[in-house]
């Protein structure tokens, strides 16, 4: 894990929750941070700010630790870093819940 | 039937950001309507707008909240707020959670602000957008706030009839109380029209006055856009006196109508209908009504209108009513016009003191009422009438009595 991700994530995640960045590791769960579904939703949308990214819709569930969405962010990174957009480009279509 | 009393109110508007604000601003004749300062507006034909000034929402939310609440919400939630800590009123049980109603009113809820949306996505091919868009935009948005804040399980919905919908909200809630349905309803409105792209589509519509708002005068040259909140908590008459609630004024009557006519141009029979249906459904005699708070929009076509629509209603009385137009003041706030001079009209009658109309010049034949020009007026009226009439011909009108 690069640490420099790590860092960038971990920031834009304390932010968000205002807590101190020393109280979240790579081992925090979305849960434990009291996140709801759209709580994720922004915080995704600000990671993808951050990183010029798109997770795609699949992806998103699969983040529940901070430490899942580091290792996301960087293969999303190295995908697009190798111009293989397409599959990034394929967010489904069942993300509404009403 | 069960009395239904007021016991709390909260505003938010180009005249201050509380009532305690609005109420002096307003007692002064000070018009609110100024150059826009938050918006820049020097391409359109006019300059002047009913702007909330000092508003500032970081001081209100916590930061988490905000990318779910667009300025609609604020000013809706904010003037709840207020008018619940007025009004004292708590909520202990489940039973009381669920026999209290939430009803509120926009016209356009948060669409009115997706300006920076759409031009992110079709002018700067922005492909990657926040998921509260939706959230911050529906128009309910403001009644599911105030339930989650106060936990409150009762009816909660908003109503949306262009100008009229805080009226609409407003009687919907008193003929709950009245009839029973709940015990207690929170109810007002709130509209933030005052982005590039709606203050656009009102200029085409060739309505906004590119001088000022001046209701009933002879040079009369139309509308100002305003923005703003307002909430008024109500509940029996039997609650508040077992509280030992202040009381602020009694509800006593809603009517609804419709043109059925034509989608921009009022008619007075329609606007009529509603003022005597309010009149009725109080059980007041047309005597007992001494001040109305007109829709009094400043266009060419309203005032005339709703004059001889006062006249059809009370006949020969009507030459003994005072009128005002408070959009004078705070502009016309479209959704949230009812529930704002609902807020004036309910401060006249506590205090014995009648609103003005400001920007007054000159009296119009057309508009042969009792105009209030300037100056508030000092005298303490039985009952008023705040009216509301909406493009599409949707009119609601509500009435309130003194309470002492």
């Amino acid at each position: 894990m690069s640490k420099n991700t790590a860092d960038r994530v971990i920031a834009i995640v304390a932010d968000y929750k205002e807590k101190p960045e020393d109280e979240i590791t790579s081992e925090t769960t979305l849960d434990e941070l009291e996140m709801d579904s759209l709580d994720a939703m922004n915080l995704i949308f600000e990671l993808e700010e951050e990183f010029d990214i798109e997770v795609p819709d699949d992806k998103v569930t699969e983040m529940k630790t901070i430490g899942e969405m580091v290792e996301g962010i960087e293969k999303l990174i190295e995908l697009k870093e190798k111009g293989e957009t397409v599959e990034l480009a394929d967010t489904g279509s069942n993300a509404s819940e009403g | 039937m069960r009395r239904v009393v007021v016991t709390g109110i909260g505003i938010i508007s180009a005249l201050g950001l509380n009532a305690g604000e609005f109420r002096k601003e307003l007692f002064a004749g000070k018009s609110g309507l100024k150059d826009a300062a938050n918006v820049d507006i020097s391409d359109l034909k006019y300059s002047k707008v009913g702007e909330v000034i000092g508003f500032d929402e970081k001081e209100h939310f916590e930061k988490k909240m905000l990318p779910f609440l667009d300025r609609f919400s604020h000013f809706g939630i904010v003037s709840a707020r207020e008018a619940i800590k007025d009004s004292g009123m708590t909520w202990e049980t489940d039973t009381e959670r669920e026999r209290t109603a939430i009803i509120t009113g926009t016209g356009a809820g948060g669409q009115g602000n997706l300006d920076d949306f759409y031009i992110d996505l079709f002018c700067n091919k922005k492909t990657r957008f926040p998921p509260t868009v939706v959230p911050r935009a529906m128009s309910n948005a403001v009644a599911s706030h105030i339930s989650m804040e106060n936990g409150i399980y009762g009816p909660t919905y908003t109503i949306t009839t262009a100008c009229s919908s805080s009226n609409h909200a407003i009687g919907q809630a008193f003929h709950s109380v009245r009839i029973g349905t709940v015990d207690c309803a929170i109810a007002g409105g709130s509209e933030t029209p005052l982005s590039y792209g709606n203050l656009k589509t009102w200029e085409c519509m060739r309505v906004v006055s590119q001088d000022t708002c001046r209701p009933f005068s002879k040079d009369r040259s139309g509308m100002i856009l305003g923005e703003g909140g307002a909430t008024i908590v109500m509940e029996t008459l039997e609650s508040a006196e077992k509280r030992g609630a202040e009381i602020y004024c009694e509800i006593v009557g809603f009517g609804m109508s419709a043109d059925a006519h034509h989608l921009t141009n009022p008619s007075s029979d329609g606007a009529s209908r509603a003022i005597s249906g309010a009149i009725n459904d109080a059980k007041l005699n047309p005597e007992q009504v001494g001040y109305i708070n007109a829709h009094g929009t400043g266009t060419q076509a309203n005032d005339p209108m709703e004059t001889e629509a006062i006249k059809k209603s009370f006949g020969e009385h009507a030459e003994n009513i005072a009128i005002s137009s408070t959009k004078s003041m705070h502009g016309h706030t479209l959704g949230a016009a009812g529930a704002i001079e609902a807020v004036a009209t309910i401060l006249a009658l506590k205090h014995g003191t009648l609103p003005p109309t400001a920007n007054f010049t000159e009296p119009d034949p057309k508009c042969d009422l009792d105009v209030i020009q300037n100056e508030a007026r000092e005298k303490q009226v039985e009952a008023a009438v705040s009216n509301s009439f909406a493009f599409g011909g949707l009119n609601a009108s509500v009435a309130f009595k003194n309470w002492r």
